[in-house]
């Protein structure tokens, strides 16, 4: 029973993580219409750079993680403004194509300017680890901070979007340029601005990914994102809540299909269970039907 | 006070404005009338600055608007109720209410100008924290109306307001338009029923595929044999 428990609570820990990333993909579907798949790379240069500051240039961890924030959310806007700004009218393949070749193309930056070889990452969580039923359940620090992390951007992403004029702005273009370009609303500002906050979050992903899991090589971003995207469509692509659902589900699908099925298989269960899930509700859990405008 | 001179819009290759000029005096209510396909729902979206014309020029209030984006000539005091009301229908209808003053700084001017639109649509006050796509078709288009009012227009582009509405609402939605003029605000109507435009316009243009062919004062025009024919179905 007690191991049980530290599954489930290190599957809502990798779910947040994935909870995190697929924000990242919701909101930019939602609000581009496109598949940014060069999220999950942005993920790696937040690492890389929480990394690289702690390590050579001896920053505190609070100051690293937001060097890393500003890095991802500058890198963020400029994949937007340079690779997708001039495909707003093209077709969504075209688009789709692109956002594979910035995945490469950061990879690649990487690979060059980092090394294939794979780092150890150090934690910036110093929290110590809590000990329950006398020492047969240990949550750690990493573990602790990721779920609070995650609750603390869900609850301020919700209140930005429901109370702030630029969230509102957000939901406005994601229905409808035209008429939110009518109402005053800088529908390219805002599409930077959603780039800008996915990159940012991307950027405490990937340092709470490595926190957890302490390597780091140019393809550590690769794999968190096609599950953060899966979670993201599982959830109902577009969906803030459906992102959050979706990823804690998919973290703690994959925690306990490793723990009692196999570690193997792990994997094709997390997708067979997306697979089913999308046979069934063919808009992800929470996901509703937006009537396409022509 | 809008003058608009020569224009011409292309889609891709398609010419559907071919050569537009028109006149909108401070005050007036002027009707825009014409088959489907002629293209007035073209000309809005070009005066708004949605769509770039290929040649001519928008000119509001002395300023020439014709490449200014629309998210700016909205602050100018230009406001667009579009074509099939287009309110954000997973928002509620006080949220909608509130993007329509997005380019407002004044919180309490703001709060005045909703207080205003209650007063003239009674309904929105009453369902104000319903999600607009719950709302009739009618009570939608008070919506897009209440919501262009927000940002407190010297001039306000209405396409087709009436479509689609029971008689009731019709009625209704010419008598706010009557009332949105008699403050002062000037109008400029596309309308599909030219009866209803005509009655409560100052002067009109016809449009037929993208060349305006007729205009003059509306009740001159209301007596036109040839409109009568093509528009008043008499
Ligand atoms: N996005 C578009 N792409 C290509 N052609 C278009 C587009 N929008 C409109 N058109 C064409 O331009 C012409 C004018 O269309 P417009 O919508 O301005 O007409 P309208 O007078 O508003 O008609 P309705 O009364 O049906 O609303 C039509 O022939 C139409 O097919
Ligand atoms: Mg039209």
């Amino acid at each position: 029973m007690s191991s049980f428990f530290t599954f489930l609570i290190n599957g809502i820990s990798l779910g947040s993580i994935y909870a995190i990333i697929a924000l990242g993909y919701t909101m930019v579907y939602g609000i581009a219409k496109m598949l940014n798949f060069a999220h999950g790379d942005v993920i790696m240069v937040g690492s890389y750079m929480v990394f690289l500051s702690m390590g050579s240039l001896g920053l505190p961890p609070v100051l690293a993680v937001l060097l890393a924030v500003v890095v991802c959310t500058v890198l963020g806007i400029t994949i937007e403004k340079i690779a997708y700004k001039p495909l707003r009218k093209a077709s969504p393949l075209a688009v789709l194509i692109t956002a594979i070749g910035v995945s490469y193309f950061l990879q690649n930056a990487a690979l060059l300017f980092f090394g294939a070889n794979t780092k150890m990452f150090t934690s910036v969580i110093s929290l110590p680890a809590i000990s329950l039923a006398e020492g047969q359940i240990n949550i750690t620090g990493e573990t602790q901070v990721t779920i609070i992390v995650c609750i603390i951007i869900m609850i301020g992403l919700s209140l930005f979007i429901k109370k702030t004029k630029a969230g509102q702005a957000m939901l406005a273009v994601s229905e409808d340029k035209g008429a939110a370009e009518l109402m005053g609303v800088n529908v390219n500002g805002t599409i930077s601005l959603t780039f800008a906050i996915g990159s940012a979050l991307a950027a405490v992903a990937g340092v709470l990914l490595c926190s957890t899991y302490p390597t780091l090589n140019p393809y550590t971003g690769s794999m968190p994102g096609i599950k953060a995207f899966t979670a993201a469509v599982f959830g109902g692509i577009g969906s803030i809540p459906g992102a959050f659902v979706g990823g804690i589900l998919l973290g703690i699908i994959e925690n306990l299909s490793k723990a009692y099925i196999s570690s193997q298989l792990s994997d094709a269960i997390v997708f067979s269970v997306l697979i089913i899930v999308l046979l069934v509700k063919p808009t992800g859990i929470l996901g509703t039907k937006i009537s396409e405008k022509v | 006070m809008l003058s608009v001179k020569n224009l011409e819009v292309h889609y891709g290759m398609i010419k559907a404005i071919k050569d537009v000029s028109f006149e909108v005096n401070q005050g007036e209510v002027i009707a825009l009338i014409g088959a489907n396909g002629a293209g007035k729902t073209t000309i809005l979206h070009t005066v708004s600055g949605l769509l770039q014309p290929s040649r001519g020029q928008v000119i509001f209030e002395g300023k020439d608007i014709t490449r200014i984006p629309a998210h700016k000539i909205v602050s100018l005091g230009m406001a667009h109720v579009p074509e099939g009301r287009r309110v954000f229908s997973q928002l509620t209808v006080l949220e909608n209410l509130k993007l329509g003053a997005y380019t407002r700084k004044d919180k309490g001017e703001m709060e005045e100008t909703l207080k205003m639109i209650y007063g003239r649509f009674p309904r929105l006050e009453e369902r104000k924290n319903q999600i607009a796509g719950t709302l009739s078709g009618g009570e939608q288009q008070m919506l897009a109306m209440g919501r262009a009012l927000m940002s407190h227009p010297r001039i306000i582009l209405m396409d087709e307001p009436s479509m689609g509405l029971s008689p009731i609402f019709v009625e209704e939605v010419f008598k706010i338009i009557r009332d949105i003029s008699a403050t002062g605000t000037t109008v400029l109507l596309v309308e599909q029923n030219a009866k209803k435009a005509l009655t409560i316009a100052d002067r009109a243009y016809v449009l037929e595929t993208g060349n305006i062919t007729l205009e003059g004062e509306a009740d001159k025009l209301m007596n036109d044999e040839s409109v009568k024919k093509a528009y008043l179905g008499e």
